[in-house]
């Protein structure tokens, strides 16, 4: 989130964002940056719904690309690999091929079905914050689920990571740390370390998300908007952002979740 | 076993839906929302011991996690990963029942989870998304759960935006039946259906305490296949409540069906 807040703070505009969307996504469409959106939902977990993609979409301010979630990870596949699709059924009989005239339904050379032939989701930069990392780029996500940054990486030319601690390589020779790095070195541009960066979102097992913060976020939408909501907390740098919200140490006490 | 006399509404869901999950053998149970992963933790603890469950993040459980704060000395029962990426490699291979609340489900069982009226470029109201709908239910068994029975989810006409595949002919791919369709049961805070009517037709099963057939009727905005004389659905037993008790620590059922009425309405 530290790598999107400084894309709010730049003037940077029109993207497409590919992303299992939360916040971020929310922040970038009320902030007037997002031309499409490539998505299977947008919500803020235990808030179900995005309320500034709820806004971007009923408005008819942006392009999407709705696709299921498994298909997002075959897109994401397809890039990493260099092919142009993957065949799938998901999506057949039902209006994820119908409103996506760019999703093409092919026939197999095997067998006398149709398949959705699931586009290569080929990203110009992928945005990942790690737990760890090293100057090389080896980064390590520890926590229970490195849902699909791996793929994320790979899917992209270039790959930037913020992580709460930069260590040195010296750190992945216990195997036990390095069995929780997921992507090869080779895949990552830069790293930059911002402590607490994935802030408001968790970064499990450091910290948990700051649900008095996302009351406050969606609590905007309906008074004051997302100039108000940035006013209040999004600052010039990072430093600012984190004073804003009550300091680091605040942002590593708040405890994880329970599902 | 002993039949309970006094239970509410949403105890009443949680053991119908349950029966969803009895006979489905060795697969992944995934019940999104407080009742529906009830309905699976009790399925899983009682009629099928084989179901398997996640902790809602990343490992499978070989025993349920009682919903919400547990004790710090609380150990839950991790047999294996099972983070988002290989929910896939489970869904895609077929061994999943999922049971999930849709905003809108039409005549053919197709559901929307994603935009409601207006156009598909600006809906006048955006949902979640798509979310895993289409995999979910090209792919493995799929039933409902819906906490209140209206005509605005069982609406009039096609879904707005169909997120999962149903009985519809005219949506159905190439080289594929109807039949490969698989939608399980409806649990409603009204009653319990199917699709096991005439051509896949919406098919009422069994009514819950002190509801007509004739209520069902109206607040389905298409018509529902009801022949017979029409069951009551169980009333759950002592030992099922406790079951539920012990899996919902803080009571989050009560919170589900709208002022959680109890389950014989009168």
């Amino acid at each position: 989130m530290a790598l999107v807040r400084e894309i709010l703070r730049s003037d940077l505009k029109d993207l497409t964002v590919v992303s299992y969307g939360g916040a971020d996504v929310g922040m970038l469409c009320a902030a007037g940056k997002v031309k499409k959106v490539v998505f299977a939902f947008v919500s803020l977990d235990f808030i179900p719904l995005e309320p500034y993609f709820r806004q971007a979409r009923q408005s008819g301010a942006i392009e999407v690309m709705e696709i299921d979630e498994g298909m997002m990870l075959l897109g994401l596949r397809a890039a990493a690999w260099g092919v142009p699709y993957i065949p799938t059924e998901v999506g057949l009989g039902t209006d994820i091929v119908t409103k996506n005239p760019d999703i093409k339904v092919i026939d197999s050379p095997y067998d006398d079905k149709e398949w959705v032939a699931m586009p290569a989701l080929k990203l110009d930069a992928s945005l990942i914050h790690a737990d760890r990392a090293d100057e090389r780029g080896v980064c390590q996500i520890a926590g229970p689920d490195h849902y699909m940054d791996d793929w994320f990486a790979r899917a992209a030319d270039k790959t930037f990571v913020s992580c709460d601690e930069l260590v040195a390589t010296e750190y992945f020779h216990d195997p036990a740390q390095a069995r929780l790095v997921h992507w090869e070195r080779s895949q990552t541009t830069g790293v930059v370390p911002i402590a607490g960066g994935a802030h408001p979102t968790s970064c499990s097992p450091m910290y948990g998300f700051d649900v008095p913060h996302f009351k406050a976020y969606t609590g905007s939408a309906k008074e004051g908007g997302i100039q108000a909501y940035f006013d209040k907390y999004l600052g010039a740098s990072e430093e600012e952002y984190q004073q804003n919200v009550g300091g680091l140490d605040a942002i590593r006490a708040i405890e994880l979740p329970t599902y | 076993m002993t039949v309970a006399s006094d239970y509410t509404l949403a105890e009443l869901c949680i053991v119908a839906a349950s029966k969803a999950f009895a006979d489905e053998g060795e697969v992944l149970a995934t019940g999104i929302g407080v009742i529906p992963r009830l309905a699976a933790s009790l399925a899983m603890k009682t009629t099928n011991p084989d179901l398997m469950m996640t902790d809602s993040e990343a490992w499978m459980l070989s025993e349920p996690n009682p919903i919400g704060k547990r004790g710090e000395d609380h150990m839950q029962a991790n047999e294996s990963w099972m983070g988002f990426s290989r929910i896939f490699d489970n869904v895609w291979s077929g061994k999943r029942h999922a049971m999930l609340g849709p905003t809108q489900i039409d005549k053919y069982g197709q559901t929307n989870t994603s935009a409601l009226g207006g156009t598909y470029e600006a809906p006048k109201v955006m949902m979640l998304g798509a979310r895993g709908f289409p995999g979910n239910s090209i792919s493995h068994p799929n039933s409902f759960f819906v906490p209140s029975h209206n005509t605005r989810v069982f609406m009039d006409g096609e879904c707005d935006f169909v997120s999962s595949i149903g009985y519809n002919p005219e949506r159905l791919p190439k080289g594929h039946s109807l039949d490969d369709i698989d939608i399980r049961l409806i649990v409603t805070d009204l009653c319990v259906m199917d699709f096991g009517g005439p051509d896949h037709q919406i098919r009422l099963v069994s009514l819950h305490p002190g509801v007509t057939a004739e209520q069902v009727q109206e607040n389905t905005a298409y018509a529902v296949h009801i022949e017979g004389d029409i069951p009551t659905t169980e009333a759950p037993t002592e030992e099922q409540l406790a079951i539920i008790a012990q899996m919902d620590p803080h009571n989050q059922r009560a919170y589900q069906i709208k002022d959680n009425p109890p389950g014989v309405r009168s």
